[in-house]
C-alpha cells in the first residue's frame, strides 16, 4: 500500500467534529466516492471523532489518501488520543456498551461502515483507531 | 394554539447546537401547545448516533406532551448508512416529505382523538 498524500485535522472541540465531517467529505468527494460511500466514511468518522474527543479528551485526525498493489485508491482516517485508553476493546466494540451516555453504537458501527478497521489502545496510554474506505 | 411546529435543520450541527435545538423544541412545543412537530432533514448529508440519539429524545419529550414527531425527508445514502451504523430510530414516525408528514400528522392525530373518544366512552 502506498500513502499517497496526508493531512491531519485536530480534535478539540465539537465544531472540530464538523471541521473533521466535512475534511473528510472532501477527501471522498476528490477520490470519486459515490454519494452513499461518502456518507459512510464521513458517518464513521463523526462517531470515531466524537469518541477522541469524548473518551479521549481530545486528539488528532489524521486523512490518507492511499493506493493499493492495484492500484485502487482508498481514504485512511486514523485517530489518536493519549486519553485513558480501553480497557476491554471486544466490550467497547460490542454495539450497545457504553460508559458514558451515548448508545454504544460508534465504535461497532464505524467498524461495520469500512472496509478495514484497526483499534490499539493501551489503558493509560491512549487510543488509536485506523479505518479504511476503499472506492 | 394546537397547530403543528416545523422545524427545517439547514446545517451540519455540531454536538451543543443538536442539543440545544433539542431543548428550544420542547420548549417550544409547550408554549404553542403543538399537537405535532414535523422536522424537515432534508439538507442533512450525514446522521450519525448524535444526530439520531436528539431526534429520539425529542420525539419522546413530544409524546410526553401530547405531540406527534415525524421526521420527513432523510435521504436514501443517509437512511441506507444509519441502517449499517445500527441505529434503530425505533418509536420515530418518518415521511419523505414535508407534505406527506403533514397528512401522516393529522392521520395519526385523528387516531389519537378517535382512541381517546373511545376511552371516554367505556
Ligand atoms: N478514544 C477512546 N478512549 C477511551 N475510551 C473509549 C474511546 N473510544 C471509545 N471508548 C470506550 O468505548 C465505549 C464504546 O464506544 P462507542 O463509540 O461504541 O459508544 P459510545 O460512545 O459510548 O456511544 P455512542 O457512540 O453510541 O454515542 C465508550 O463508552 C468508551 O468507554
Ligand atoms: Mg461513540
Amino acid at each position: 500500500m502506498k500513502l499517497i498524500s496526508s493531512e491531519s485535522v485536530p480534535v478539540r472541540t465539537p465544531e472540530d467534529i464538523v471541521a473533521v465531517r466535512q475534511a473528510v467529505r472532501r477527501k471522498a468527494v476528490k477520490l470519486g466516492f459515490g454519494l452513499v460511500d461518502q456518507t459512510k466514511v464521513v458517518t464513521a468518522s463523526s462517531e470515531l471523532a466524537r469518541n477522541t474527543l469524548d473518551y479521549g479528551g481530545g486528539g488528532i485526525v489524521q486523512l490518507e489518501i492511499v493506493e493499493s498493489e492495484r492500484s485502487k485508491s482508498g481514504l485512511r482516517l486514523i485517530f489518536e488520543d493519549r486519553g485513558p485508553g480501553i480497557p476491554d476493546i471486544d466490550l467497547a466494540l460490542s454495539d450497545g456498551y457504553t460508559t458514558g451516555a451515548g448508545m454504544g453504537l460508534g465504535l461497532g458501527g464505524a467498524k461495520r461502515l469500512s472496509h478495514e478497521f484497526e483499534i490499539w489502545s493501551k489503558p493509560g496510554e491512549g487510543t488509536r483507531v485506523s479505518i479504511l474506505r476503499w472506492k | 394554539m394546537g397547530g403543528f411546529l416545523l422545524v427545517t435543520i439547514q446545517v451540519d450541527m455540531h454536538d451543543r447546537l443538536a442539543l440545544t435545538l433539542q431543548d428550544d423544541l420542547t420548549s417550544m412545543v409547550v408554549r404553542h401547545r403543538a399537537r405535532g412537530v414535523l422536522i424537515d432533514i432534508s439538507a442533512l448529508e450525514m446522521v450519525d448516533s448524535f444526530i439520531g440519539r436528539m431526534l429520539g429524545t425529542i420525539a419522546s419529550m413530544a409524546t410526553l406532551l401530547d405531540a406527534i414527531t415525524v421526521v420527513v425527508g432523510m435521504q436514501p445514502s443517509v437512511a441506507i448508512t444509519l441502517v449499517e451504523l445500527g441505529l434503530p430510530l425505533k418509536g420515530i414516525r418518518t415521511a419523505l416529505d414535508v407534505e406527506k408528514g403533514m397528512a401522516a400528522l393529522q392521520t395519526a392525530l385523528a387516531e389519537n382523538e378517535d382512541g381517546g373518544d373511545e376511552a371516554h366512552q367505556q
